[in-house]
């Protein structure tokens, strides 16, 4: 007895908060840099600062679903795409604040998501893997053959003129793109410190202990495809007033398939920081090179990233530092 | 649309011919994705490499492709041995053959497709072969020889690799591995080099496909994205390790696709092949011939 109360009490370790301040402050820092000097920055650097933005939503999107639980979406096309489709059906009924189709397009990409998880997701996890390959066909065949959304033909869509504090729309869209990001890594934060991502990581180490140790397994699956749904499709949603013409091949574009699971790979999966440090530099070298070579060479260094990436350093580049320091320490 | 016996007859005659070729599609996915358990979505666009190497031979050759097939065949299964061999080293040996093995596959699959984009560009291409453009008719049925030969070709394969699995002594240890690692492993046999021939098979049968499809269809490289739904409903309809299931559920989808795009329209096709597959995860997943 005297020899345990001797001991101090063991302290209990602070859980992580759920939401991150740090984060949430810099990105409003972004937002106030972003109004205040990009009037005066050139339209190349708005453009390139919004895609690398857009991956970082789409990948950190993908992250909840295939880096927390282990479940692989090779469907992300498929949610853009959606999301994409969702602002021009809504142009084409009314005039519609980018705000709200935006939302709305979080909304019919989570449902897409929802359905496809609740239709796969009690199987092995290879079959969801397939349905959402699939998925992004099947999908593109019925905007193909909607002719309301412009068929194959594609919908051009009006960018209305710059208000407020806005020198240009660009700027506006730059300004949307960054607070997407934001709200997708807030999410991705809070996801992983709360029980949620707890839930996940239990799943993807073991599914089957998991369930027995009384993890939600189908409910927490299910959540996390439409949280992740929903993000990639509100990427998609500003997407057709930045480009004002949007077709299929552009909307189901395989950059953003194979980014979207490229850049989280090559980031390292397990935390959240590990999509946005991905897509920052995968999608910052890919506007460097798109410039210098073309755009086919360019997804083909993707492709091999990736494959070097997985069978070399399956952590990422979170797993290359860490293993670095852990050298040093 | 108006519905008439001749048009239906039809379409269930092509449904049936394509039906075929379906089958040497998915062969290959239900010898590595439902025997071996190795998620080959690559699977497709290695069909359309087959494709390029045909349309490579004989327009820079000048050799008749189903001369030359036999060659790149062989030159798969050899590629695939080695390629499993370092899937293997990679991931299977690791363990975590799930999420970085379906990325890498999916980084394959991206690579072959660029690596065509670049050799050949994103146009159609297409090879005509003159002694196939005959049309038999037996009363309104229309049967093309350009149909029918691939047809032909792929129920031959699937029933030779059926006869050499059943028959020889490592085709039966891939059964086996399919059913039971570990146990092949106490009867003397080794899995992983049956794995490694089998996924040779694998690749060898979607060179072949490749072969058989750009004498059906104009070909780009990014077509293979349609055929990933196609052979995975087909091999998960057929009850992921049944060869005979294959054939089956590769007629049905067939029939299923020709029926659709008489009806409806060609533009749905496409379509066919996932509701296919989501129905039957929704209401059978073990498929129709699954145990």
């Amino acid at each position: 007895m005297s020899s345990t109360a001797s001991r101090p009490a063991p302290v209990a370790r602070p859980a992580p908060r759920v939401f991150s301040l740090p984060v949430f402050v810099i990105g409003l820092a972004i937002v106030a840099i972003e109004i205040i000097f990009g009037g005066q920055a050139g339209e190349y650097y708005l453009l390139l600062a919004y895609v690398v933005l857009q991956y970082v939503v789409l990948s950190v999107g993908w992250n909840i679903l295939g880096g927390y639980a282990g479940y692989v979406n090779f469907g992300t096309a498929a949610f853009f795409a959606i999301g994409c489709y969702t602002t021009i059906a809504l142009s084409k009924l009314a005039e519609v604040p980018l705000p709200l189709s935006i939302l709305a397009a979080g909304v019919v990409a989570g449902l897409l998501g929802l359905g496809t998880g609740y239709l796969t997701l009690r199987l092995r996890g290879v079959f969801f893997s397939i349905a959402t390959l699939a998925l992004a066909v099947v999908l593109q065949t019925l905007i193909v053959n909607w002719s309301f959304v412009g068929g194959s033909r594609g919908a051009y869509i009006l960018r209305p003129d710059a208000s407020g504090v806005f020198t240009t729309y660009v700027q506006y869209l730059l300004v949307v793109m960054t607070v997407l990001a934001l709200i997708a890594i807030l999410v991705s934060i809070a996801v992983e410190r709360s029980w949620i991502g707890m839930g996940l990581a239990a799943i993807r180490d073991d599914e089957l202990a998991a369930e027995a140790s009384g993890v939600p397994g189908l409910r927490l699956k299910l959540l996390a495809t439409t949280l992740s749904g929903a993000l990639m499709g509100m990427a998609g949603a500003p997407f057709p007033y930045l480009i004002t013409y949007v077709d299929p091949p552009s909307a189901f574009s395989l950059a953003i398939a194979v980014n979207a699971i490229a850049m989280p790979l090559i980031g390292g999966t397990a935390t959240w920081w590990g999509p946005v440090v991905g897509a920052v530099l995968l999608g910052t070298t890919q506007q460097v090179l798109t410039v210098t070579i073309s755009s086919a060479a360019n997804l083909l260094i993707v492709g091999i990233v990736l494959v070097v990436f997985v069978t070399a350093a399956p952590a990422g580049v979170v797993g290359l530092v860490r293993s670095i320091r852990g050298g040093r320490a | 649309m108006d519905f008439s016996w001749d048009l239906l007859l039809n379409a269930i005659t092509s449904g049936i011919m394509l039906g075929g070729f379906y089958a040497a599609v998915a062969i290959g996915v239900t010898i590595a994705f439902g025997m071996l358990d190795i998620v080959n979505i690559a699977h497709p666009a290695f069909i359309v490499l087959g494709s390029f190497l045909a349309y490579f031979s004989i327009h820079v050759l000048g050799i008749d492709p189903f001369v030359s097939v036999g060659v790149f065949a062989v030159a798969g299964f050899l590629f695939g041995r080695g390629f499993y061999r370092a899937y293997y080293y990679f991931f299977e040996r690791r363990g975590d053959d799930s999420l970085q093995g379906l990325a890498f596959f999916f980084g394959v699959m991206f690579i072959v497709e660029i690596g065509l984009v670049l050799a050949f560009g994103v146009d159609y291409r297409l090879i005509d072969l003159p002694y196939l453009a005959r049309t038999f008719e037996i009363g309104p049925v229309q049967i093309p020889l350009r149909l029918l030969a691939p047809c032909v070709a792929g129920i031959a394969m699937l029933v030779a690799i059926q006869l050499y699995l059943s028959r020889t002594f490592t085709g039966r240890a891939i059964l086996a591995v399919a059913q039971d690692l570990e146990a092949v492993r106490f009867v003397g046999a080794d899995p992983i080099r049956a794995k490694e021939i089998a996924f040779g098979i694998a690749v060898g049968t979607a060179i072949i496909a490749g072969m058989l499809l750009i004498v059906i269809q104009s070909v780009e490289p990014s077509i293979g994205r349609e055929f990933i739904g196609r052979a995975f409903a087909i091999c998960v309809l057929g009850g992921m390790t049944s060869l005979p299931g294959t054939l089956i559920a590769a007629m049905i989808l067939g029939i299923a696709e020709t029926m659709t795009s008489t009806f409806f329209g060609p533009s749905w096709s496409p379509a066919v092949a996932f509701g296919l597959l989501l129905v039957t995860l929704a209401v059978r997943p073990a498929g129709i011939l699954g145990r």
